[in-house]
């Protein structure tokens, strides 16, 4: 089992802690995990990217130059990241924001709309758990047990209040994920 | 489910955790993009009310690495970090440590440069590191870590050789070493050495009180009597080749039977192993030469592979073209050395270095 997954959005879409929730639970998992994002400049309010890797065996590269699955989470990662998925991979995104739809017939293609939900919800901050949960709902690379002790291993404890909300988001985003094509 | 005591952390933090559980006395620094997160988790685990260890924010790189030469003098386990710029501002200090053959450790999370530069990942200060960087003829030990795990040990690996050679010792890490994170086994934790075992071990030469029964211990890198500079200089020199014998470090992967052999070190050494792999699922017999210490360089073994008759290097690094230099003194004229890189804070894909293999060796 190898997922070289790329996370993409706009810094403060919690990108980089999704990466770090999925990457514990990788760990938790047994799984060989890395964690590379992109920082700096970047992170403040332009596009925030990271590359998460689970693999059942020692990982050589941290650096890809395809991947598996993408999670697009803004136009200008659509513009950039969806060229990148294997043939055959997987690509997720959320409508919201996004002027051109991905094109690419050869590969699996996927919306979740969780900034809708979470602003119909009014819970702005479970938006990344309820992707995630869209994610693990197409690949089930984790076990849903192991997401879970994932989740409360990379919140600081005086999170963990958040974590039966977060929980739930998880599940729902595996409710509300459509197949496109 | 039973808990493991395995962590995910950045390669940045696993250095604090690392130094605190190798008995570190002493850490001096400032903050610089990419490896802040140092003094960060330092500053979070508190290690003054648990071993006892310090931890002091500096004004400056300048202090930094002079509060550094004073904690090693006494003969302490002290550390500093920064980034490319913040090393240039403290080679002065480097230089006087390696003249008062003092201990030490002094991480540098590599930034592109030159001048100010950028904040992502770069290996240009090789040349820095390996061939000085501060004035005088002296060398650093320098590690070379590819993992975050390495972060770890290359930590307690680096105190021990810095207090057995009595020399500065540096880990050249880079941007994407320090803000990766990855699975990681911390070591144990270990006490700080006592005042008793500092004076059994460093009495010959620290400042830590002199007792009536010797002479005083100077610590200093100054000597105007060139007969006697000359000779400190000959020890150092007699030192480094010790070191260049007994302490090179370095992993050879599918080497054996390789007809060209890719050397990298650190991230780009991590990125290259995946040239490997696809090199070798398209037949190719592809290797990879990584040192694990920059210096000592692993000379000998890159002349064996070229005496063995590998039909090409290929040295991949994200500068410019600075550890091809060492690879071509190794190889001797025996096979063509080339070089691949990018520069200002650009990484390669496995795939761009295979691709420049061909180009510039394979297809020849």
């Amino acid at each position: 089992m190898k997922e070289t997954l790329i996370i993409a959005g706009f810094g403060g879409q919690g990108v980089l802690s999704m990466g770090k929730i999925l990457a514990y639970s990788g760990v938790m998992q047994d799984f060989e995990v890395t964690w590379m994002p992109s920082y700096g400049p970047e992170m403040r309010g332009g596009t925030a990217n990271v590359t998460v890797i689970l693999s059942d065996r020692k990982i050589s590269s941290p650096i890809a130059h395809e991947f598996d699955t993408a999670i697009i989470l803004n136009q200008q990662s659509m513009e950039k990241f969806e060229p990148m998925v294997k043939p055959g991979g997987v690509l997720i995104y959320d409508t919201n924001g996004i002027t051109r739809h991905p094109v690419r017939e050869d590969i699996s293609v996927f919306a979740i709309d969780a900034t809708a939900e979470c602003a119909r919800l009014g819970q702005a901050k479970l938006f990344n758990t309820m992707i995630l949960g869209g994610y693990l709902k197409v690949r089930p690379v984790v076990d849903m047990q192991n997401v879970m002790i994932g989740l409360k291993k990379s919140l600081p404890e005086r999170a963990w209040k958040m974590l039966p909300d977060n929980e739930k988001a998880i599940i729902h985003g595996g409710e509300i994920i459509r197949k496109i094509r | 489910m039973a808990e493991k005591e395995v962590k995910l952390m950045k390669g940045n933090e696993v250095i604090a955790h690392a130094a605190i559980r190798y008995g570190c006395d002493g850490y001096f620094g400032y903050p610089i993009t990419p490896q802040s997160e140092v003094m960060e988790t330092l500053m979070e685990l508190k290690p003054w009310e648990t071993t006892g260890m310090v931890v002091l924010q500096a004004e400056s790189e300048i202090s930094s690495i002079n509060m550094v030469y004073g904690g090693a003098a006494t003969g302490k386990r002290v550390m500093t970090s920064s980034s490319s710029p913040g090393i240039s501002l403290m080679a002065e200090g480097i230089s006087y440590l390696a003249g008062a053959e003092l201990p030490c450790l002094i991480i540098n999370c590599q930034r592109g440069g030159p001048g100010l530069g950028t904040i992502q990942p770069s290996q240009g200060d090789y040349f820095q590191a390996v061939k000085g960087g501060g004035h005088g003829d002296y060398k650093l030990i320098v590690f070379a870590p590819n993992s975050v795990q390495e972060m770890h040990d290359h930590v307690a690996e680096a105190f021990d050789l810095a207090f057995k050679y009595r020399n500065p010792a540096m880990i050249l890490a880079d941007g994407a070493i320090g803000q990766m994170m990855e699975k990681v086994v911390l070591a144990p934790q270990r006490p700080r050495k006592t005042d008793e075992e500092l004076k059994a071990e460093c009495d010959a030469w620290a400042a830590m009180g002199k007792p009536a029964g010797r002479e005083r211990n100077v610590v200093t890198s100054l000597e105007l009597q060139s007969e006697k500079m000359e000779i400190i200089n000959q020890r150092l020199q007699a030192k480094y080749k010790t070191l260049e014998e007994n302490e090179v470090r370095f992993e050879a992967v599918e080497c054996d039977d390789a007809d060209y052999v890719i050397v990298a070190f650190g991230s780009s050494a991590r990125i290259c192993s995946a040239t490997v792999e696809m090199a070798r699922a398209e037949g190719l017999k592809v290797g990879l030469l990584r040192p694990i210490t920059l210096y000592p360089f692993p000379t000998q073994q890159i002349a064996e592979l070229a005496a063995r008759g590998v039909k090409g290097f290929l040295s991949a690094e994200l500068n410019a073209g600075q550890m091809v230099e060492d690879v071509r003194l190794a190889v001797g004229g025996k096979a063509p050395v080339e070089h691949y890189g990018r520069q200002g804070g650009m990484l390669f894909n496995p795939d761009e270095v295979l691709a420049a293999l061909k180009d510039k060796l394979i297809k020849k």
